[in-house]
């Protein structure tokens, strides 16, 4: 696969998505089960990005400047700080490290 | 905007008016609120390999931020080889959105071209917006005022941020890296408000970081979403079942 094809195919597979939750009848909407999964999914796929973004290096595990800025962030976030600042001191905060290392 | 949508319906006229005007408000506010992160994602993606015509490609065509992250995510630690995994990332996040649009149907009304547009602009923030808004107006307006304020935003500071990420070279220096890891915790961080969510968080984080060394890059986040079926399929942690949850209503960021 090329790059150009791996993103019109991602691209078109959410844009479908969004549109054939217009196409569902309502009726699935009452059954609780699929709301939950669809909610605990994102759930998962955050928090599992998460861990390949702050400790993954290719494919093996690396403990670096990454780790205290996303506890940093977490922490921003925990007291309602913006999201763009959050994501730029999380990004001083690893550039520093590094400039100091 | 977490509280519960107000049921009683505006009968005076000014009244209707003024829902609308603060739908407006509300709709605009979130617009420009997303857009300041739509830097970070132009940047991002730059950053893992992608020019900038694929990465406002990716910001118009797919518009959903937790994917569209996700995309970047995969692709930067895998490459082109992790592509097949990076695309079912994507669609993976995707689907809640597809349960948005169960929603926001009857807010939208019929018509395929109506619907169309609808659907392409049926995210996190469009649909939270319209359903806290309490008359059937002004859900309307919120709904379509907020979808168009963040696609504009959103796809203008894109293309900002590729062409700042493209001029700044080495990325790792700047901390892009852990800038992108900081997105996704401000994605996560408003869907926490329940123990099974948290649960669900804790034991995806464990098992992506275990899997990593052993499987190929973009497969250990898909293997940690199966968490989120088995415990959603038991409601394991869950408490008595909310019909049509609110999932809208939590978490409007990506």
């Amino acid at each position: 696969m090329t790059l150009w094809q791996i993103i019109i195919a991602a691209s078109i597979a959410v844009l479908a998505l969004k549109l054939a939750g217009y196409l569902v009848p309502p009726a699935l909407l009452a059954k609780p089960t699929p709301s939950r999964i669809a909610d605990l999914l994102t759930v998962a796929l955050l928090a599992a990005l998460i861990a390949v973004q702050t400790l993954g290096s290719g494919q093996a595990l690396a403990l670096d400047a990454r780790i205290p800025a996303v506890i940093v962030a977490a922490g921003l976030f925990a007291i309602k700080t913006p999201f763009i600042v959050v994501v730029i001191v999380a990004a001083l905060v690893a550039a520093g490290l590094r400039a100091l290392t | 905007m977490t509280s519960a949508p107000v049921t009683v319906p505006a009968s005076h006229p000014l009244d209707e008016t003024h829902q609308q005007r603060l739908a407006v408000r509300e709709g605009l506010a979130v617009g420009l609120a997303t857009a300041a992160y739509g830097v970070s994602f132009g940047a991002l993606s730059v950053a893992a390999g992608l020019d900038i015509w694929q990465t406002s490609f990716i910001s118009i065509v797919m518009f959903s931020g937790g994917s569209q992250f996700a995309l970047i995510g995969v692709l930067a630690a895998g490459g082109v080889a992790a592509g097949p995994a990076a695309i079912a990332s994507a669609a993976l996040l995707g689907v809640r959105n597809g349960i948005y649009g169960m929603r926001t149907a009857p807010i939208v009304g019929s018509g395929l071209w109506k619907r169309l547009a609808a659907g392409w602009i049926t995210i996190d923030e469009s649909t939270a917006v319209a359903l806290a808004q309490p008359t059937a107006r002004s859900r309307r307006v919120g709904f379509w005022i907020t979808g168009l304020a963040v696609f504009i935003g959103w796809n203008a500071t894109t293309l900002l941020g590729a062409l700042i990420g493209d001029a700044l070279g080495d990325t790792r220096a700047y901390g892009l890296d852990a800038a992108a890891a900081a997105a996704f915790v401000g994605l996560l961080w408003p869907r926490l408000k329940r123990m099974q969510a948290v649960a669900v968080a804790v034991a995806a984080t464990v098992v992506a970081a275990t899997l990593t060394p052993v499987l190929m890059p973009g497969l250990p986040v898909l293997v940690a979403a199966l968490v989120a079926v088995v415990v959603g399929l038991f409601n394991w942690l869950g408490g008595p079942a909310l019909p049509g949850s609110a999932s809208a209503r939590r978490g409007r960021r990506s």
